[in-house]
């Protein structure tokens, strides 16, 4: 049986900044597993720019991003395994794996950290009505088919859903010679930034559909069109609104799902908000020993924030190997207050911090010039204009606890509108 | 051009802002919707010389991947995109390759390269 300090399952920017953070902290038994072929993850395939302007300073393109924290894990002899399927873990860490060269392995690990990131929702976990041709892609499947194994969907598109992925596929379809005959969306809003429909839709006058879905498909071996919807404010379809549009490809951007099944495996709690692990200032989860950061958390739109929470991952992980992470005793809770979807860490055991606290959280709708309210008990600790708030822009609030006078309780974020 | 109505996508604010030509105004513009002054550059930049960064891949012979992820290393202008894409199509790579690599050098006389986002053996 194989034994290593710390093993951190997932090879993407997640796994990465945290094997390098624990390694950084003076432990040297790492090992990162990745069922891939090559390190980076989905960061492989988002070849556009736009990623690491808060790590960096610089717009760098996916690979970029990635290829940097490689470099660096290999710098610092960090030892991992590609081609390499994590099938199973266990409550006392213990991790199955498997691959053609070692086949079937058992290792020991004393600490395990998850980085396994998350997939995307499918056609299934949406349910559209119609037939089952060819021709209809998840935005991310269709991302790695072009940019990655050169292969090009279809000539004329529609894509549901104006999530980032959407948009960027919109623009990367048109660039490489498709017609993009609309972007459809449930919502009044799109979830996407404002940069990318600017950049990605008006730039090629891509129509962007608020307030509409596809009702039906049309199509027996290949996709031969779509029917699309206005929908009312309880997101039904209104009768008399529907019009076809042909296409041989439909792209689904609806949505992601924290990849969770070996998390459970070990009993891992899941926070049914987020999709992924409860977790504490640590990054560790319910389960002690067992740490978990990025996409198998919460859905990241900025990679920036992902190396960020990683690190932190990484370098307590490290801490707990070492034995200096205090066990849960003056534990205070985060709670997501008005407005606010919810708050990633959930738990905090207040000496452990050791500078800042950082709360990631998610609003549940667009604002605009509000406040957002930190409470300790009954205490305002902390208040913060807001001019723009949206659900698609994940929000970050650092707490210097050395600065908050008194003893610490649960602690609440919340919105409040304007003279309340 | 008399006007023209867009979205500031200098910060996540995003203003709606009209750009108006004013012969009077020292920048020959005036803009308005927006709440800071970025917002008034931008939307002089956008009518007078948009630019944007490229990113696309070229073909890859002999890597575990078919396709080579490249941009254009500085912003070209917005009107010369497709051109840019029919020159990047244009091209053929053998590995290895390494980050930064130039790929096609001066691109449309722009002053701007195409590099490779990442290195390929
Ligand atoms: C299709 C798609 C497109 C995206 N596009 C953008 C974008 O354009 N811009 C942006 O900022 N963000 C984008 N994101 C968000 C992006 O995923 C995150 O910013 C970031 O990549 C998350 O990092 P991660 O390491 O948590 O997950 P990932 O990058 O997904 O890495 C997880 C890794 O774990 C591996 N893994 C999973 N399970 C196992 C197992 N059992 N055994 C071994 N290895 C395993 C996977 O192969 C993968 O390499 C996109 C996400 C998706 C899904
Ligand atoms: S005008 Fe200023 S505030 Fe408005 S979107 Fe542009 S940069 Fe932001």
């Amino acid at each position: 049986m194989l034994q290593y300090d710390i093993v951190v399952i997932g090879g993407g920017p997640a796994g990465l900044a945290a094997a390098i953070a624990a390694k950084k902290n003076g432990v040297d038994s790492v090992l990162l597993i990745e069922r891939d072929r090559e390190l980076g993850g989905i960061l492989q395939q988002c070849i556009h720019n736009g990623f690491g302007l808060h790590e960096f300073g610089e717009e760098l393109t996916g690979p970029e991003y990635a290829d940097r924290f490689i470099k660096e894990l290999k710098e610092l002899n960090i030892e991992y395994k590609l081609n390499t399927m994590v099938l199973d873990i266990s409550e006392n860490r213990y991790i199955s794996a498997i691959n053609t060269e070692d086949g079937f392995m058992t290792i020991k690990a004393k600490a395990i950290v998850l980085a396994m990131g998350c997939r995307e929702r499918t056609r299934g976990a949406i349910k559209i009505p119609g037939a089952r041709p060819a021709g209809i892609f998840t935005a991310g499947t269709a991302q790695r088919y072009i940019n990655m194994e050169g292969y090009m969907v279809g000539k004329k598109a529609v894509i549901l859903g104006s999530g980032d992925i959407g948009l960027i596929m919109a623009r990367r379809l048109t660039l490489e010679g498709a017609e993009v005959k609309a972007v459809v969306e449930l919502m009044p809003y799109s979830s996407g930034l404002t940069r990318n429909i600017v950049q990605c839709l008006d730039d090629f006058n891509i129509p962007l559909l608020l307030n509409h879905t596809v009702i039906d498909i049309e199509g027996k071996d290949r996709l031969k069109g779509v029917t699309i919807a206005k929908v009312d404010e309880n997101r039904k379809p209104i009768s008399g609104t529907e019009k076809y549009y042909e296409c041989d490809t439909l792209l689904l951007s609806v949505g992601l799902i924290p990849e969770n099944e070996l998390s459970r495996s070990a009993n891992v709690k899941i926070d049914p908000v987020t999709g992924g692990p409860i977790v504490n200032e640590s990054m560790e989860t319910s389960v002690k020993g067992i740490f978990a950061c990025g996409n198998v958390v919460h859905v990241h739109d900025l990679v920036d924030y992902v190396t960020a929470e990683s690190r932190r991952a990484g370098y307590n992980a490290s801490k707990f190997v070492k034995g200096e992470l205090y066990e849960e005793k003056d534990t205070i809770k985060t709670n997501p207050g008005e407005g606010i979807r919810y708050i990633v860490p959930h738990m905090v055991r207040v000496k452990n911090v050791e500078d800042s606290l950082e709360l990631f959280m998610r609003v549940k709708d667009v604002y605009t010039n509000v406040k957002m309210r930190v409470k300790s008990g009954e205490n305002i600790i902390k208040e913060m204009k807001k001019r723009h708030l949206a659900p698609g822009e994940m929000e970050k609030v650092k707490l210097n606890l050395k600065k908050i006078e008194g003893k610490l309780d649960d602690i609440t974020v919340e919105i409040v509108k304007e003279g309340a | 051009m008399e006007k023209r109505e867009m979205i500031c996508i200098v910060c996540p604010v995003g203003c709606h802002i009209e750009v108006i030509e004013d012969k009077n105004d020292p920048s020959g513009y005036i803009v308005k919707g927006n709440k800071c002054k970025r917002g008034k550059e931008y939307g002089i930049k956008e009518v007078t010389n948009p630019t944007r960064i490229v990113t696309s891949t070229v073909k890859v012979n002999n890597a575990h991947l078919c396709r080579l992820p490249v941009k254009t290393n500085n912003p070209i202008p917005k009107e010369k995109i497709s051109e840019c894409m029919k020159e990047i199509n244009k091209v053929e790579v053998n590995a290895p390759v390494e980050v930064g690599e130039v790929i096609i050098r001066n691109v449309l006389g722009t002053g701007v390269d195409v590099v490779a986002t990442r290195d390929m053996c």
